[in-house]
């Protein structure tokens, strides 16, 4: 059960391959989280990530191999994490690919590829999460979404695009969990530089996996819906959403 | 081990009430501190065997779970179990006639509010009552509740004659030469060993609802302390106040109260004329909405330095007893201006010789920059057989702790550790932050209290989201 700072006992990470998702898993096991359920493709970094939860101090851990182009097979690994961590008090959705464009803009089985992995795939195991929730009457989910589906942009909108419905979805899911003892949070990081982002220009605002780990995680005491990573990003989004088009197209990012 | 008992064969005439059948709705649920909400199926049954009846329905359930609930004054997740079934205690409210040697027979859900309206105008006070009034005896029981008359009375339920206790395996009268071992496990267990039904209390003489009160004021903590021990030898009751945003040579300055029942003979003539009155309801009702950061370090210092402001030293003023002994209750839902993120009660006891914990305590939070709003500081006697029961003989100090500050989660810990070294613990029925591994070392009869568990649950169907964050009884649940 979490404390009274919604700090969780037992969670289940899909996606726990990723930097974000290790680093929130760092956090939280130090912070004193004792169950963690490992879920991702990878099977070596899987095992690695596993390592750093126990060294860490987690005294359960497990690992969950899963594929998110298999969409049919998201409740069942949903299922499956539920069943090895127990009860959940925290489910870290974390799981991304970037599209490479613009090679990947006229190639329907790439754009497919990434529209799945960021966001049919997390849709599904979400709207299982959810239902788990419902359930045990408690849980909070942990949604990596992202700046760039806030405001889509040229130059990366196959994985802008996934993110924006990966977002819109979550926090409808959200609202349908009130009064069920489940909730949603979504955390919409910038640019963030890590593993995903390798070979990538940074632009001029930047941050990392470790902070985007530390937001997420005060956010869980506030109960926060929504959570910006860094906070800033929330007045310049609320700036650049209002942009006319032919100004946004313009942008040098 | 007693017969199990059938609950029709012993239940006081009822025939006054209507018939009941429980019904159900999903509800969020918190403590008193309004953190870690969570669902459950809630059911308010009218009568004994309605709860009997649900406890054997919920048998055999895919994910078990059932814990009784009175008024939720519990300020952690003692009375919540998620996905689970809540059973609200407040229709079991039956109060029987008081007999001349003071002993009532009474429902789980009578709060001490009710069951003094009727025993103050007989001259009957309930023989142990926290800071609020607002509290059942099912909840009393389980939480093993102390008053400012420890030092001399000890906890609840060493005035609690029997118990009668609706367990996974049957209906038990237990008491304190019946079943030993599971009256001393329900007594601060939490409601862990079953839903207690109902009780027999043995309630104290009193001429007055009135108190004769010496007030102290000392500038610092240890003439405080040294205060509270020199008047437990001379009072009843007695407790103090903290000013915890004193610092330097002023840390743990407070107000000390001391009291006894008022005599007839010491009331004006006006109060004279009804000497046994009932304390009366809430003054105030705070609203439902209050923004976060109401309640913050410049409001609670400023509080803190008013209160002690306001109470220079008074000896033998007549007080009304709610004033007293409830000074809570003026205000209803005063949890609420914590803010929607809600507050910890951090409350613990050390050994008498540890008077150093107190100090290090109060440092340790002005360091964190908590923002403590009250803190109330006693002097425990000798605790009773309980394995989960939290007085102890000792300091005990509670700390009312605004969440917010970020430094808070990480200094409690500290916090535990210091308790942990001292040998002392932590109270229960104010936790909603405690980690298994620090619970179990600062109960370490757990085990025993475990084993009886294993005796009337052996299913583990009698859980909550405390037993479930402290892992209690996790063999079987």
């Amino acid at each position: 059960m979490n404390d009274a700072f919604a700090r969780p006992n037992s969670i289940l990470v899909l996606g726990a391959t990723s930097d974000i998702a290790r680093a929130i898993v760092g956090l939280l096991v130090r912070d004193g989280c004792e169950r963690v359920v490992l879920a991702g493709r990878d099977q070596v970094r899987l095992a690695e990530a596993a390592g750093e939860a126990k060294e860490a101090g987690a005294n359960f851990v497990a690992t969950l191999g899963f594929d998110a182009n298999d969409v049919d097979q998201a409740a069942a690994v949903v299922d499956s994490g539920f069943s090895a961590a127990g009860r959940v008090d925290l489910v870290v959705v974390g799981l991304g690919l970037l599209a490479d464009q613009p090679e990947d803009e006229r190639d329907p089985r790439r754009v497919t590829r990434c529209l799945t992995v960021n966001f049919t795939w997390p849709a599904a195991a979400l709207t299982r999460v959810a239902e788990h929730f419902r359930e045990q009457g408690s849980g909070r989910a942990l949604v990596l979404s992202s700046v760039a589906g806030v405001r889509v942009r040229r130059s990366n909108y196959i994985y802008g695009s996934a993110k924006a419905g990966l977002d819109a979805y979550a926090r409808s899911l959200h609202q349908t969990l009130a009064g069920s003892g489940g909730a949603i949070t979504v955390v919409r990081p910038g640019f963030v530089v890590s593993r995903m982002t390798e070979g990538r220009s940074a632009p001029p605002i930047s941050t990392t996996p470790d902070a985007v780990a530390r937001d997420a995680v005060a956010a869980l005491e506030r109960g926060a819906e929504v959570v910006w990573s860094p906070g800033y990003l929330a007045a310049i989004f609320r700036v650049l959403r209002l942009l006319p088009e032919a100004i946004w197209r313009r942008l040098p990012f | 081990m007693p017969e199990p008992i059938l609950t029709e064969g012993t239940a006081p005439d009822r025939s006054a009430k209507q018939p009941s059948v429980p019904e159900a709705a999903d509800r969020i649920l918190t403590g008193w501190g309004r953190t870690s909400p969570t669902a459950a199926r809630v059911i308010t049954p009218g009568e004994p065997a309605d709860v009997v009846q649900s406890l054997s329905s919920h048998n055999g359930a895919v994910r078990p779970g059932v814990i009784a609930r009175g008024l939720g004054r519990s300020y952690g997740d003692a009375a919540q179990c998620a996905g689970g079934l809540v059973i609200e205690t407040g229709r079991l409210d039956w109060i029987g006639a008081i007999d001349d040697a003071g002993e009532v027979e009474v429902d789980a859900g009578v709060s001490l509010a009710a069951l003094l309206g009727t025993s103050l105008p007989q001259g009957w006070f309930v023989p142990v009552t926290p800071g609020t009034r607002q509290v059942t005896i099912g909840g009393a029981i389980a939480a093993d509740i102390h008053g400012k008359n420890h030092h001399r009375d000890g906890s609840f339920c060493g005035h609690v004659a029997s118990i009668t206790l609706a367990t996974p395996t049957g209906v038990l009268q237990v008491s304190q030469s019946l079943d030993p071992a599971l009256f001393w496990a329900t007594a601060g267990g939490m409601g862990l060993t079953g839903v207690i039904l109902g009780a027999k209390i043995r309630m104290r003489r009193v001429e007055t609802a009135w108190m004769r009160v010496d007030t102290e004021r000392h500038g610092e903590l240890q003439g405080l302390m040294d205060a509270l021990e020199r008047v437990d030898t001379i009072h009843r009751y007695s407790v103090a106040w903290l000013d915890c945003s004193a610092r330097g040579r002023h840390l743990g300055r407070g107000i000390l109260d001391a009291g006894d029942h008022a005599s007839r003979s010491e009331l004006s003539a006006s109060a004279a004329r009804d000497p046994l009155a009932a304390p009366h309801d809430a003054w105030f009702k705070v609203p439902v909405a209050v923004p976060a950061g109401l309640v913050g370090g410049l409001s609670v210092a400023a509080f803190n330095r008013a209160w002690y402001a306001k109470s220079p030293s008074r000896p033998g003023r007549i007080r009304p007893l709610g004033g007293f002994f409830h000074p809570l209750d003026a205000v209803a839902n005063w949890n609420r201006l914590f803010g929607p993120r809600g507050f910890v009660q951090y409350q613990f006891v050390v050994p008498s010789d540890r008077r150093d914990v107190i100090v290090s305590t109060l440092e340790l939070l002005q360091r964190a920059g908590a923002a403590c709003s009250m803190a109330v500081l006693k002097r425990f006697g000798p605790g009773d057989p309980g394995p989960l029961s939290f007085p102890m003989a000792g300091w005990t100090l509670a700390l009312d702790l605004p969440v917010g500050p970020p430094g808070l989660r990480r200094a409690l810990r500290e916090l535990d550790q210091l308790v942990l070294a001292a040998h002392g613990r932590v109270y229960l029925a104010k936790d909603s932050r405690l980690t298994p591994a620090a619970f179990a070392a600062m109960y370490p009869r757990l085990s025993e209290f475990e084993t009886t568990l294993r005796r009337v649950d052996p299913e583990g169907l009698m859980q909550s989201d405390l037993s479930r964050r402290l892992r209690i009884g996790s063999d079987t649940r």
